[in-house]
């Protein structure tokens, strides 16, 4: 077969720098001006910019904004958390855009403490990045005068760290666990305030609508996707790594644009670990907005895109991602911390050959009723995850339980499963 | 009055298992003796059965809530 001829798109750099090196505040008001004073001005401006939350979840920036402000008030003021955890093992998007452009991410903080009459900013980082946590406190140092200083509080290495309620309990002294909801942060959050949580992707694309506008926003991606994105491409393509994307291409595009498909593509992982398996034939054509994605299922969550070769076995992939998930789980319900290590047990049974097809019904089975039972979505996104993989591996996974393993179970993962330091705080 | 459903604490419970006897109309217990609670509205003749499973839970983790406000994580997308 010849190989199509592409022509390659790439998006507009907006997050992103030209050349991979880190911005301090001279280099950023060069490249971007001063940042303008809007106040609360800038949440009809957000609104109207289209942009939604790049931490996972999809929410209109606009939207929650409002939602923080209406229930903040003077005495009772609102709270800032700019949310860098950043725990999905495929993921460095955040990390890279802290990393290169942390006064964009700084702007954005500052913009949200105005808007939403915040008293106070936390920025909760990993503490695995020790010189990402310094160059922050750094360029924290080097802010104008005259703004809310931002608070930089390292997080405990743990998947569910980042998800808000888990921030929230650890920024109040507690294990970095999910707790049940209502109340969510924007009712009440850090030490009972009204809390507005974002992503710093999100932080930093709302610094660019306080520049340039929602029309400009809008400019690029499509109407119910506007904008452009950070992804981390990473597997069987050419040039792993962060890209930014305009949010009309298409995944094949993307996976082009970072380099292209090192082999053969068998399927494609979209979103992160709590994610959707497609095969690439599906997913080469799909697009990477919002409406699109999830018509196949499939979401953007965390910005992760995986190239799983045709040489990879997707079963013994699958086997090891809910593995890394259920060692995950916070131990708080039943449904995950009782379920998901028995899910991982029959799925790794399956997939070495030494359980049959009743057990595949079982794990279908379980897929269905372990959904939507937890205090956050991390058993949600376990089972999700397994069902695209009972979908796209569907075969192979009944050739696994028939007793015939494939010889690419051996092959090494393309997907990083880490074992992550046990602390919770 | 407007429909209720149930629903549990799943930080709270722990797999007694009292609900789904007091109710089985609604509760059934997964593999691990967790509630799968039926998502429908309890009818008003149901309702001292849907009571009595809320005040016999030893860990307190049951409760009515009206149908449509049980926060936005427990649609099922599928």
């Amino acid at each position: 077969m010849t190989a199509p001829v592409r022509i390659r798109r790439t998006a507009p750099a907006r997050l992103l720098p030209a050349t991979p090196a880190p911005e301090g505040i001279t280099a950023h008001l060069a490249t971007f001006g001063e940042r303008p004073p809007l106040g609360a001005a800038l949440i009809d401006e957000l609104e109207r910019s289209g942009l939604a939350g790049r931490g996972g979840a999809g929410f209109p920036a606009g939207r929650k904004w409002r939602a923080v402000a209406s229930h903040a008030q003077r005495a009772w003021a609102a709270v800032v958390v700019a949310d860098a955890v950043e725990t999905e093992p495929a993921s460095i998007k955040d990390q890279t855009l802290l990393a290169l452009r942390p006064h964009l991410v700084l702007d954005g903080i500052q913009h949200a403490v105005e808007a939403v009459g915040a008293t106070r900013a936390v920025l909760y980082v990993s503490r695995a990045n020790a010189s990402l946590v310094s160059a922050l406190s750094a360029a924290i140092a080097e802010r104008p005068p005259g703004e809310v200083t931002v608070e930089l509080r390292a997080a405990p290495m743990r998947y569910v760290a980042g998800e808000e309620t888990a921030v929230v309990n650890r920024l109040n002294g507690r294990a970095a666990r999910p707790s049940v909801v209502p109340p969510r942060p924007y009712e009440a959050g850090v030490d009972g305030h009204p809390t507005l949580l974002h992503n710093v992707e999100t932080l930093a694309h709302t610094a660019l609508v306080a520049r340039r506008g929602a029309a400009w926003f809008r400019s690029v991606g499509t109407a119910d996707s506007p904008g452009t994105a950070l992804v981390t491409v990473c597997g069987a393509v050419g040039a792993p790594g962060v890209h930014e994307v305009s949010l009309d291409m298409t995944i094949g595009e993307t996976v082009d644009a970072a380099g292209g498909a090192g082999a053969e593509p068998l399927a494609v992982l979209v979103g992160g670990y709590f994610g959707t398996w497609l095969h690439a034939a599906e997913a080469w054509p799909l697009g990477l907005n919002r409406l699109a994605l999830a018509r196949a299922g499939a979401g953007l969550g965390a910005g992760v895109i995986a190239v799983l070769p045709r040489s990879a076995c997707g079963v013994a992939e699958t086997d090891r991602i809910i593995t890394f998930l259920a060692r995950e789980s916070a131990g708080q319900c039943g449904p995950c911390h009782m379920g998901l290590p028995a899910v991982s047990e029959l799925l790794h049974a399956v997939a070495l050959g030494r359980a049959g097809l009743r057990s595949v019904a079982t794990l279908r089975r379980w897929a269905g009723e372990i959904y939507g039972r937890g205090a956050c979505r991390h058993p949600d996104g376990a089972v999700l995850l397994l069902r695209s993989a009972l979908a796209v591996f569907g075969d192979d996974l009944e050739r696994h339980a028939r007793g015939h393993p494939c010889g690419a179970s051996r092959h090494a993962p393309i997907l990083p499963t880490p074992a992550l330091p046990a602390g919770w705080r | 009055m407007r429909p209720q459903r149930l629903h549990v604490d799943p930080i709270a419970c722990k797999a007694h298992g009292v609900c789904a006897e007091l109710f089985p109309e609604r509760i059934r217990l997964d593999d691990w003796g967790y509630p799968i609670i039926d998502p429908i509205a309890v009818p008003r003749d149901l309702m001292v059965h849907a009571r009595r499973a809320i005040a016999e839970c030893p860990r307190v983790a049951l409760r009515l809530a009206p149908v449509g406000e049980e926060g936005e994580h427990q649609r099922d997308p599928a």
